[in-house]
């Protein structure tokens, strides 16, 4: 994985919501900005923006993803830092982007918004100095340390953040380096490789017996709790994001709105 | 050409892995999943205590194979000579018909009846049992695993541990079926038989054919790191000893063994060491009394300099360790056979549709047989980016217009237009919502009903957070 060193960073941010938050999961991309906001920073969000063209990526498609990159470069413009409620989107940006753009005349306007970007965890921690995070949250906590989140700080940063919320107690998982198995289209071109990991995964958090499951990408846990639902053994799933929310409201630090 | 002739066939429609792993038996799938979990365990548990920075090792031992293949017109020429001075005959073989060749003349020319093989990918790559039995010479297998697979008729589905998919109730029946004893699944008896059946064959073998795991261009050293022995015995029984070697084989200087002995094993099966390295010299010689009495080595081709040429080319720095398959979600749930090609898995999905040269349209689907997990780069050691180079070739593919690739992927085209136009984008998000009142399950979309048959969907709430962010702005 390509992570920018020096990244920019500061208080004026630019949120991406990505497409899923914009389609499915509203109260994750509430939750960042009512936590970004809580920090002291000023969040824009820039209304043309669509999705980071991971999508395309991944299904090999490198000319529609180029496209969607580049118009996402187009929203993005400044030199504030971009925060991402998901690693996978903004590993896309910071490193799929790179290899899409390899041999095009446009890679630096594409790599300088790399130098930006950031999932919203790691941000917390590395770009804007927070080392814990108050409040109170008496649950046992399955942590998905999601698969493009391979060799970037958010790991640590929700390790870091999860673990210091009182009452709060993280359970391990056998072979947590496994996939949850969603891939993008990887997940209907290939849908019983892709359910099968799904259902390992799930075997391997449900033995963990966590009260909720938690990731940094939506997609993830939408693919998890999709597969959940489906076996009539719904499993409760939350963005890490808003757990941290959620304690800044038990603490009336914020209200919820 | 790389395909297996036991193959299964591509089926006609669905994405070929995705239905082998639909039809795959609970035994092969429980023996798959279980054996490559434990090596990739014991493998990171080594390498951590063992090493205070394993990254660090393994991104010089990349740096050293990247840099002997970027200075492959020098070592080559290298190896070469330093073979030849140590003795042993070099041939070169520009494909796999020619190495076959080569390898057959060479038998038939010494009347040879019946040679003894130590695991080989390079020889599995060119079929060289099928074909040194077209022109009457027994080949016969010694590393236990090959063994039990050539008396079934079957093929590796390892590069490392060939016979992972079968347990040892499976082996102990195909002992029984093939008169080596009666039923017994004990792991010392089987090697007590196997042992015995290979005995007489070595002891009347005219040859010894191998591969090599490193050939060194400084000393001609070639190197062989067995688990079983078998190889020793390949060499040191027969007057004549074969070893054919892929030219991605070579490594500048004796030094750098240190670096890759100690990566390869630790990272293929989580040892320390294996039971048995050779390193071969040369032939029989005064002052060097060990060894065949004559050496030749066939430097094997087969579309390499291809990708050496070719923004891929960082896949021949593979020293064949395994690690990568052991470690995939995708080939624990498929196992080797899925991949149609003698080399499965990460580095498979990368290396046969290249090799493949031609018909690389063939192989196209197997680099989109994974999710971009990443695991499989994290534990490469020699630091290839592994799912860089697979997303690469899925572009490859596309630009190809490579059909199999495309097969159930839906098309980009459409949402790539949505998603360059704002506009539409967000009038797309609001009449999302509609789909929450259709019975999804049952509409005939492809990759809807691909996902619904074993997920749930979540509910549409498209431009519920935009609503909120604006309405607040307004406050
Ligand atoms: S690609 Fe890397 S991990 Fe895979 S077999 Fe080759 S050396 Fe081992």
């Amino acid at each position: 994985m390509i992570v920018p060193a020096d990244r920019a960073t500061g208080k004026k941010v630019q949120l991406m919501a990505t497409c899923l938050c914009d389609a499915f999961f509203d109260d994750v991309a509430k939750a960042t900005v009512q936590v970004l906001e809580y920090l002291g920073c000023e969040v824009e969000f820039p209304e043309g923006q669509t999705c980071c063209g991971q999508p395309a990526f991944n299904a090999g498609d490198w000319s529609a993803a180029r496209r969607m990159v580049r118009h996402a470069a187009r929203q993005f413009t400044g030199s504030g830092p971009v925060v991402l409620p998901s690693g996978s989107c903004a590993a896309m940006l910071f490193h799929g982007a790179s290899l899409a753009f390899e041999h095009e005349p446009d890679f630096a306007t594409v790599s300088d918004l790399a130098g930006r970007t950031w999932e919203v965890l790691d941000f917390i921690v590395s770009g804007l100095g927070v080392k814990t995070w108050e409040g109170t949250c008496a649950k046992k906590i399955a942590f998905h340390s999601s698969c493009h989140l391979r060799g970037t700080g958010t790991p640590a940063a929700a390790r870091q953040l999860l673990g210091s919320l009182r009452g709060l107690e993280l359970v391990g998982h056998a072979e947590p380096e496994q996939c949850c198995g969603f891939g993008g289209t990887f997940s209907v071109a290939f849908p019983h490789v892709s359910a099968n990991m799904g259902l390992l995964k799930l075997q391997n958090i449900r033995a963990a017996e966590p009260d909720l499951l938690v990731a940094a990408d939506m997609s993830c846990l939408m693919h998890l709790r999709g597969l959940a639902e489906k076996q009539g053994h719904p499993l409760p799933v939350r963005h890490a994001i808003q757990v941290l929310r959620d304690a800044l409201v038990a603490e009336r630090k914020i209200h919820h709105e | 050409m790389n395909t297996n002739e036991h193959e299964f066939a591509v089926p006609h429609f669905g994405q070929p892995i995705d239905r082998f792993v639909a039809t795959i038996s609970g035994e092969v799938y429980a023996a798959v999943h279980s054996a490559s979990a434990i090596k990739s365990d014991k493998r990171a548990q080594l390498l951590a205590a063992d090493y205070a920075d394993p990254l660090k090792l393994r991104a010089l031992a990349g740096q050293i194979k990247q840099h002997t293949l970027d200075h492959l017109d020098r070592y080559l020429p290298q190896a070469v000579a330093s073979l030849e001075r140590n003795g042993a005959r070099v041939h070169c073989a520009a494909d796999g018909e020619e190495a076959r060749r080569i390898i057959g003349d060479l038998l038939q020319q010494r009347g040879a009846k019946t040679v003894v093989k130590s695991k080989s990918m390079a020889t599995e790559e060119i079929h060289l049992n099928d074909y040194l039995a077209t022109r009457g010479i027994e080949s016969v297998e010694t590393d236990l695993g090959e063994f039990i697979l050539q008396i079934d008729g079957d093929t590796p589905s390892h590069i490392v541990t060939p016979v992972v998919h079968k347990n040892r109730r499976q082996i102990a029946q195909s002992f029984e079926r093939h008169g080596l004893g009666a039923y017994n699944d004990e792991p010392e008896t089987i090697t007590r038989r196997a042992r015995r059946f290979m005995r007489d064959r070595f002891l009347r073998a005219d040859a010894g054919l191998t591969g090599a795991n490193f050939l060194v261009a400084e000393s001609g050293r070639l190197v062989l790191v067995t688990n079983e022995g078998n190889s020793r015995f390949s060499l040191s029984a027969p007057r004549l000893h074969i070893a054919l070697v892929g030219i991605e084989k070579i490594v500048p200087a004796d030094r750098d063994l240190g670096v890759f002995l100690n990566l390869l094993v630790r990272s293929a099966t989580g040892q320390q060491f294996t039971a048995y390295t050779e390193f071969i010299s040369g032939p029989r010689a005064d002052g060097r009394p060990s060894g065949a009495e004559e050496l030749h080595v066939v430097l094997l081709d087969n579309g390499r300099t291809d990708i050496l040429g070719a923004e891929y080319r960082e896949i021949l720095r593979c020293i064949r360790c395994g690690a990568c398959m052991n470690i995939c979600p995708v080939y624990r749930q498929a196992s080797g056979h899925a991949y149609r090609a003698v080399y499965p898995g990460p580095v498979g999905a990368v290396l046969t549709p290249l090799l493949a040269g031609e018909h690389f349209a063939q192989f196209a689907d197997l680099p989109k047989a994974c999710s971009v997990c990443g695991a499989c780069g994290d534990a490469c050691p020699v630091n290839i980016a592994l799912p860089d180079l697979l997303l690469r070739l899925r572009d490859r593919a596309k630009r190809a217009h490579a059909a199999l690739s495309a097969r159930g992927t839906p098309p980009m085209g459409g949402f790539a237009a949505v998603a360059t136009h704002p506009p539409l984008w967000r009038a797309a998000l609001t009449a999302s919502r509609l789909a929450n009142r259709l019975p999804l399950d049952w509409l005939p979309v492809p990759p809807l009903r691909a996902w619904t048959r074993r997920r749930t969907l979540p509910e549409f709430r498209g431009g519920a957070f935009r609503q909120w962010f604006k309405q607040r702005g307004q406050q």
